[in-house]
């Protein structure tokens, strides 16, 4: 199991641990003052179905590319003190952990916002394509609102 | 020798993961997209007429986007990271 902040940021087979995201990123500065996380987790309904299991394919190297181009412009741009992006591929069953963003801040406005854009930017520009398996089937999802 | 690879729903249509062209020193995206069209004509008018996302070497590529011998190119189905 990768172990927090092996690198900021992370395209992984397994699942993480929240909590020791937050105490790894904390260790980053004496002035955090306030982080925000984003969670995301398999969800069982989508659009009227029951999804029995998810499963995330990437583009390997330009989805941690770009990711790295968004937690440096999340830094830049928000002037958040740090930013950790994983996001897991792989089987992920309902209720598993899916994403995770972590920003961290002086203050919790910046962090508050520099998350809710990275996610936002995350979904826009980066290689990751979700697959739901319904009792219908299997469906590549084209896009997310 | 251009490596292109296939991504997601797009994997399913071409019926793999990849093919390699030879196409000489540079090429266009409109003359890879007829070599596409020799694994799926689907895919290759994609490509041609630019309906889905394409990187070129993990950048995304434009209309005028020259692609040289030894490119890895993409083709890249709308993304659905994340969770909602």
């Amino acid at each position: 199991m990768s172990t927090a902040l092996e690198s900021k940021i992370r395209i992984q087979r397994e699942d993480f641990v929240v909590t020791d995201e937050i105490e790894a990123i904390k260790k980053v500065s004496r002035n955090i003052g306030g982080i925000v996380t984003f969670l995301g987790t398999g969800r069982e309904l989508s659009k009227g179905e029951n999804i029995t299991q998810l499963n995330f394919e990437h583009y390997p190297k330009m989805a941690e590319k770009k990711l790295e181009e968004i937690r440096e412009k999340a830094i830049q741009d928000y002037k958040i003190i740090d930013m950790i992006i994983i996001h897991r591929i792989g089987e992920i069953d309902i209720g598993e952990n899916i994403v995770l963003i972590v920003a961290a801040g002086e203050h919790r406005k910046e962090a508050f916002v520099a998350c809710e854009w990275a996610i936002a930017e995350l979904k826009r520009i980066t290689p990751i394509w979700k697959r739901e398996t319904t009792s219908n089937g299997e469906v590549w999802v084209q896009a997310t609102p | 020798m251009i490596t292109v690879k296939y991504f997601a729903s797009l994997k399913g249509i071409a019926g793999k993961e990849e093919d390699r062209f030879d196409l000489g020193g540079e090429t266009t995206l409109k003359k890879l997209g007829e070599a596409v069209a020799k694994t799926s004509p689907v895919l290759g008018e994609m490509v041609r007429d630019r309906k889905i996302m394409i990187s070129v070497n993990m950048d995304v590529a434009g209309d005028d986007t020259i692609i040289h011998d030894g490119d890895e190119v993409a083709l890249l189905p709308p993304f659905s990271g994340g969770s909602f």
